[in-house]
């Protein structure tokens, strides 16, 4: 016999052992993550990420090209700047392709960070009227900047063949530095898009914050000018250990250090933080935002 | 044995008033407070209990209406239920999908196209991207903006943004389906839209949540009504009991008024009043179909004085509906009045007003021509809506009357 399934059809109210879906006060310190909710709510995440990808560059004349436009702009300014004036070391790279690789990822990091801190006070209208995981909306607005990103590696690939720079077999960790990036990006991003709501301080504050990260991180100069144990200091900011594994990684920089180990505890605990943060306070949001 | 979609255990919801007054605090704010003695905040008037103890059952196939004064808790209770916010203490828990008609719109984003805001919209409200892709055609349809599909919403006018909007919500198909016509923004035609939407799902044996201030709207779809009221359930019951009781709690109006101390009650050296009031001759309430009576108490002070009152009817807006004169009274009417206490009552009948508010104007007339009183709001109350048929809600009826008219089609040929 043939057993014909039907899929059409109204849906069927919820049987005797539906699950209940409950709704009761928040009681836990420690970050939950619902995975099986997250993944039954993927394809909003999908579709808001869609939807800034789609809408970033719409009515623009350049389109597409500014994901590029935005790091090259830097590359010249910089390279001239300090490869030709101050003339900073660059590990033995040329300067240009040196701060290109650090500019893209850090461009990457900067929008996304930008984008996710405002990402719910961007949806307020959503958040006050539906329900969905509310992580997913830093965590949607961090990830469409990562095809930028993949433009810019293109370019980045045309400047290394002109200075003749070839990576090595390094470049398999290249995904792990772009991991890095975005567990940087969303760790941050939950932690101001939380803070955004209650405090629209962070609005202001934001762009100086972010100035002050990228003099701190190691795009322009190398983080190995750092010696005698403040390396370890310096690797307090996880971006230290994510530009210097790409930077090995894309353009044959110096291998990783163990005080990337810190930038990488730091980071692991950046994200674990602003996810604990996120949601202690998420339930307010829809009262609040 | 009833499946119970729908629960409530001691359900409570508290708001800070100053959260909702400073929409969201300043960083400088919370740290002077973080480094300043820590003060237990007494819960005096900064807090409020939008719901407090609220226990509510609902089993599958149930239509259950939610009344109650603004503030009552109403809009908290569905957001609760959809989870949009969280209870301060208590718990409420329900099964299969929850849809919302007051979502209309939500997350539509300008610049997108109508076909992508389908999408993105239906992603929003719970569907699967392969539910979508199935319903676009009627969708798009349903809507009846086809031609306009792939342009950007921006250009589209009110009219369209919300018919598309409304298209998909529509096509949402909920176990439960929750209605706010409080928040429901649209004209009346969209209104009248989704009150049909919603008798539709309420005959599939879908369970429905419908919050209004319409009790006629109610009480026409629902057979259980939840009374709220600042933020405990005042009553949970069949919908015409309480709909009544809930009625007569909420009357505000002038209906009847008594002066029993001559000195005190308005007048003059001509007449003194005594009481005025307006009732239903056989009903709880005064509604579309139901007569009721304009009732006077006066005295007269001066005999033999040709006295008669003069009615004018005017709606809240100001409509002045009729001028009612005692001219078919036969007793009193143009004779001569020996002093002592009058009443005159003026009958208006069924089926005449429409629903709404109305206020009555009194003026005292001596010898057919001179006005020697008047009072131009002595008594204001509400006429009150009912279906139109039993188990029909057509939404506001136009016009400030209401008639039930002789009508009468033939087939000719």
């Amino acid at each position: 016999m043939l057993a014909i399934r039907v899929s059409e059809g109204p849906p069927r109210a919820p049987s005797a052992d539906a699950e209940w879906i409950e709704n009761r006060p928040s009681r836990r310190w420690l970050p939950r993550v619902d995975v099986q909710e997250l993944w039954s709510f993927r394809e909003l995440g999908l579709f808001l990420a869609l939807r800034d990808l789609k809408l970033r560059y719409r009515q623009t004349f350049f389109g597409v090209a500014w994901a590029v436009l935005q790091p090259l702009a830097g590359v010249a300014v910089f390279s001239i700047v300090f490869g030709q004036l101050a003339t900073v070391p660059s590990d033995g790279i040329p300067y240009p392709v040196f701060v290109f690789a650090g500019l893209v990822i850090w461009t990457y990091v900067a929008n996304a960070v930008e984008l996710a801190a405002q990402s719910l006070v961007q949806h307020q209208e959503m958040v006050t009227k539906i329900y969905f995981p509310r992580v997913l909306a830093p965590v949607a607005a961090a990830l469409p900047g990562l095809l930028d990103l993949a433009i810019s590696l293109v370019f980045v690939a045309v400047f290394m063949a002109a200075y003749g720079v070839a990576p090595g077999t390094a470049l398999i960790f290249l995904p792990v530095a772009i991991a890095g990036a975005t567990a940087v990006a969303i760790g941050v991003g939950l932690w101001l898009a939380a803070l955004n709501v209650q405090y629209r301080d962070v609005r202001h504050a934001l762009s100086f914050v972010v100035q002050v990260w990228f003099f701190a991180t190691p795009i322009v100069y190398s983080s190995s000018v750092l010696k005698g144990g403040w390396q370890y200091v310096f690797a307090a900011n996880p971006m230290v250990g994510v530009i210097d594994t790409f930077r090995w990684a894309l353009v044959s920089g110096p291998s990783p250090g163990a005080e990337d180990l810190i930038s990488l505890a730091a980071a692991a605990l950046l994200l674990v933080g602003g996810l604990t943060y996120f949601q202690r306070v998420e339930r307010l949001f829809a009262d609040v935002v | 044995m009833p499946n119970r979609v729908i629960e409530a255990q001691k359900l409570s919801k508290r708001y800070r008033l100053g959260v909702s007054a400073e929409p969201y605090g300043t960083l400088r704010g919370a740290l002077t407070a973080a480094f300043r003695p820590r003060t237990r905040v007494s819960g005096g008037g900064s807090e409020v209990w939008a719901l407090h103890d609220v226990d509510l059952e609902v089993d599958e196939g149930e239509v259950l209406g939610i009344i109650g004064r603004n503030g009552a808790g109403k809009s908290t209770l569905l957001k609760l239920l959809a989870r949009i916010t969280e209870p301060t203490s208590g718990l409420v828990r329900h099964r299969g999908r929850v849809g919302a008609l007051l979502e209309v719109g939500t997350g539509f984003h300008p610049e997108l196209t109508g076909r992508e805001n389908v999408y993105l919209n239906g992603a929003i409200l719970g569907m699967r991207r392969a539910e979508v892709r199935r319903k676009f055609d009627e969708i798009v349809a349903f809507s009846g903006i086809e031609p306009f599909i792939d342009t950007p919403v921006k250009r589209y006018s009110t009219g369209m943004h919300m018919r598309l909007a409304f298209a998909i919500a529509a096509h949402v198909e909920p176990e439960i389906l929750v209605v706010d016509e409080v928040l429901a923004v649209g004209d009346v035609d969209f209104q009248r839209k989704c009150i049909g939407r919603m008798g539709d799902v309420a005959k599939e044996g879908r369970t429905v949540l419908f919050v209004s201030h319409n009790t006629a709207a109610i009480e026409s779809l629902c057979d259980r009504v939840c009374w709220l009221d600042r933020g405990r359930i005042a009553e949970d019951g069949l919908a015409g009991e309480v709909i009544t009781r809930y009625l007569r709690s909420v009357i505000a109006t002038r209906t009847e008024r008594m002066w029993d101390d001559p000195t005190e009650a308005p007048g003059n050296e001509w007449i003194r009043l005594r009481r005025a009031a307006v009732r239903p001759i056989e009903e709880e309430r005064i509604a579309v179909n139901t007569p009721f009576v304009l009732d006077f108490e006066y005295e007269n002070l001066r005999p033999g004085t040709f006295l008669n009152l003069s009615l004018h009817l005017y709606t809240r807006d100001g409509i002045l509906v009729f001028n009612a004169v005692p001219v078919r009274e036969d007793r009193w009417y143009g004779r001569p009045f020996p002093a002592g206490r009058f009443r005159d009552r003026c009958y208006i009948p069924a089926d005449l007003l429409n629903n709404g508010g109305y206020r009555v104007e009194l003026l005292v007339v001596k010898d057919k021509s001179e006005i020697i009183y008047q009072d131009s709001q002595i008594l204001t109350f509400d006429v009150h809506d009912v279906a139109a048929g039993s188990g029909t809600y057509e939404g506001e009826w136009s016009g400030v009357i209401r008639p039930h008219l002789a009508w009468r089609t033939d087939h000719l040929g």
